[in-house]
């Protein structure tokens, strides 16, 4: 879980003890320019966000009036008021409904798989296979297969239904999943499993009472992740629903933006703010097992 | 069994499951594989296959042969989308890896307030890049946005009705959301350097910028590599950006291969000519991928079985 912060809490101690004194490596004297790069990104990435949060509490005639950088003086809760009264609860469900869908499916397969790879190691012929289609996947653009994508969704009678956006999407998200999950279950000790199988457990058992547990916090990256990919997905959404009751909320915002309330900026900005509420919930959770388990994914 | 393997120096779980026939291991892939080749592979031979019809996407599919390749490949836009895709990768790389390095570098620190900054770094990742086209172009609207309501004369330009300009804009606001990404894999590449190479440099009397150019850059080569790949082959996709933002104007200055093949595809309904631009997407992303862990000289695959 700790992954990028245990090492460094090892190590901090160890080196200062060894030495008799704190050395002055670089993380310990002031980096001036690092320092300054590090505080001007901060403001390049803040000032938008900002930016969105004090003007979706304004009113139209505010927005057009007022300091834009000035939070509202008489701040309004109208234009959330009217992006709920609009279809978004309904695209929000959509949303919600693609990404479990999505992530439940994707996560477990990818975890068998992983499993697999990792437990035979080289000798199987047929999982090293699997391994390197994976690993293709990974540097394949899967978005230059939309059009077979639609073909196929339009064959089998799914065009237009939430269903149409998960069967791709869980595809979509194997490759990174079993890197991710293959990554942290090769750091499960081998005499665990080794004794499990003295025990006479299956391989069944042992995946799901030793592996899973152990590794939940890879899971809990890949879960979060995936569902990221998702919630945020246009492509998919774009091309295979065509009813507004089937919009998902990135095709919602840009509908809406377009649409006859486009012009009325406060409006579109509530609803991207509504967007980015569950998801930044689910990070506030979910950030420490997010990032160690994506720096540890992706290897050095 | 479990004895001679031991005793061969090999551990015993890496061996154990081949001498039992391979066991239930197989079929326990099974089912990723079968999502993945239905929805990923099957499209991908599709792709193939059906840039070699036509189709307009109400009646049947017929087989054209070289048709849509000959009309794409003599067409103009062609170059172009070619063109404006290698400008935002390339820019876009150039931009974004000294940035993320020199934010990894910094984040890499141990103080809790780089911890904090690593949190807040993180936000534009949480963001659909429908919000985010959609939030640059409200606040770069040259009459009621951030430029105007501040009057900052530099800042109130038509960014996205002059071609050079929307083109700028496409690669700042991809970086926007990327850098953070990026300067968190270099955090950890940079966090993963052993100590005693800095504390050898240091009793040697080099500098920070010796020690970042001699010891810091060396190490985080495969860090450069992940990264950059990452960032091409990702930038090769672009295409919910380009489409909230721009829809590939003005004057397709912004029409990327991705956007390109939505425009053939889903807007002029040449399905067969929209596949040869994905064929050629496929390509060009596989190549760049090879290419880059050529440069690596380390191959994924190796890597895990040697861990195993």
């Amino acid at each position: 879980m700790t992954a990028t912060h245990t090492p460094a809490a090892a190590k901090r101690p160890t080196a200062a003890h060894s030495r008799g004194r704190r050395p002055a490596t670089p993380s310990q004297r002031p980096n001036w320019l690092g320092g300054l790069i590090g505080w001007l990104w901060l403001a390049v990435v803040i000032v938008p966000i900002y930016w969105i949060v004090i003007t979706s509490f304004k009113t139209q005639s505010n927005y057009y009036l007022t300091n834009p950088l000035l939070p509202p003086a008489d701040p309004t809760l109208d234009n959330y008021r009217l992006v709920i009264e609009m279809d978004f609860p309904l695209y929000f469900l959509n949303s919600l409904l693609v990404a479990v869908g999505t992530v439940i499916p994707s996560v477990l397969f990818s975890f068998m798989a992983a499993y697999a790879i990792v437990r035979s190691g080289s000798a199987s012929r047929f999982l090293r296979g699997v391994n390197s289609l994976f690993l293709m996947g990974l540097a394949i653009p899967l978005q230059a297969t939309v059009i077979p994508i639609y073909l196929m969704i339009i064959k089998l009678h799914l065009y237009d239904s939430l269903t149409a956006l998960v069967l791709p999407s869980i595809a979509f998200a194997i490759p990174l999943s079993v890197l991710v999950l293959s990554n942290f279950i090769r750091d499960v000790p081998k005499e665990l499993f080794e004794s499990m199988r003295m025990d006479g457990a299956t391989e069944w058992m042992t995946l799901w009472r030793l592996a899973f547990p152990l590794t939940r916090p890879a899971v809990v990256t890949v879960s979060i992740y995936n569902a990221l990919n998702v919630w945020n997905g246009f492509l998919l959404p774009l091309i295979l629903t065509q009813s507004p009751d089937k919009r998902t909320l990135p095709l919602g915002l840009a509908a809406f933006q377009g649409g006859p309330y486009g012009v009325n900026v406060p409006a579109v900005l509530a609803s991207v703010v509504l967007t980015i509420l569950p998801i930044l919930v689910l990070y506030t959770v979910g950030r420490r097992q997010l990032l160690s388990g994506l720096t540890a994914g992706f290897g050095k | 069994m479990t004895v001679s393997a031991t005793a061969t120096g090999r551990t015993p779980s890496a061996v154990a499951p081949a001498a039992r026939g391979g066991g239930v291991l197989p079929w326990l892939a099974l089912p990723a594989l079968l999502a993945f080749v239905a929805f990923a592979v099957i499209p991908l031979i599709g792709v193939l296959l059906l840039s070699f019809t036509s189709w307009d996407t109400l009646g049947t599919i017929q087989l054209t042969g070289l048709e849509s390749w000959q009309s794409v490949l003599t067409d103009p836009g062609l170059p172009h989308a070619l063109w404006v895709t290698f400008l935002i990768t390339a820019l876009s790389w150039a931009v974004q890896t000294p940035a993320s390095i020199l934010i990894g570098v910094f984040l890499a620190g141990h103080q809790r307030y780089r911890e904090l900054l690593a949190v807040l770094y993180f936000v534009p990742l949480l963001l659909s890049s429908a919000a985010i086209a959609i939030t640059y172009k409200a606040l770069l609207d040259p009459n009621f946005g951030l430029g105007a309501g501040l009057h900052f004369d530099l800042l109130t330009q038509d960014w996205l009705g002059e071609p050079g300009l929307a083109l700028g804009v496409v690669i700042f606001v991809v970086s926007w959301q990327f850098i953070p990404f990026h300067s968190l894999l270099y955090q950890g590449g940079v966090r993963q350097i052993p100590r005693s190479l800095y504390e050898a440099a240091e009793l040697d009397g080099a500098g920070r910028v010796r020690m970042f150019f001699n010891i810091t850059l060396p190490q985080l080569k495969y860090t450069v590599i992940t990264s950059s790949t990452l960032m091409i082959v990702g930038s090769l996709t672009f295409f919910d950006l380009i489409f909230v933002l721009t829809e590939g104007g003005p004057a397709d200055a912004t029409r990327a291969l991705a956007l390109d093949m939505y425009k053939r595809g889903f807007q002029a309904n040449l399905m067969g000519a929209a596949c040869v631009i994905g064929v050629i997407l496929v390509l060009v992303g596989l190549a760049l991928a090879l290419l880059l862990r050529r440069l690596g000289g380390r191959d994924p695959n190796a890597s895990q079985l040697e861990g195993a």
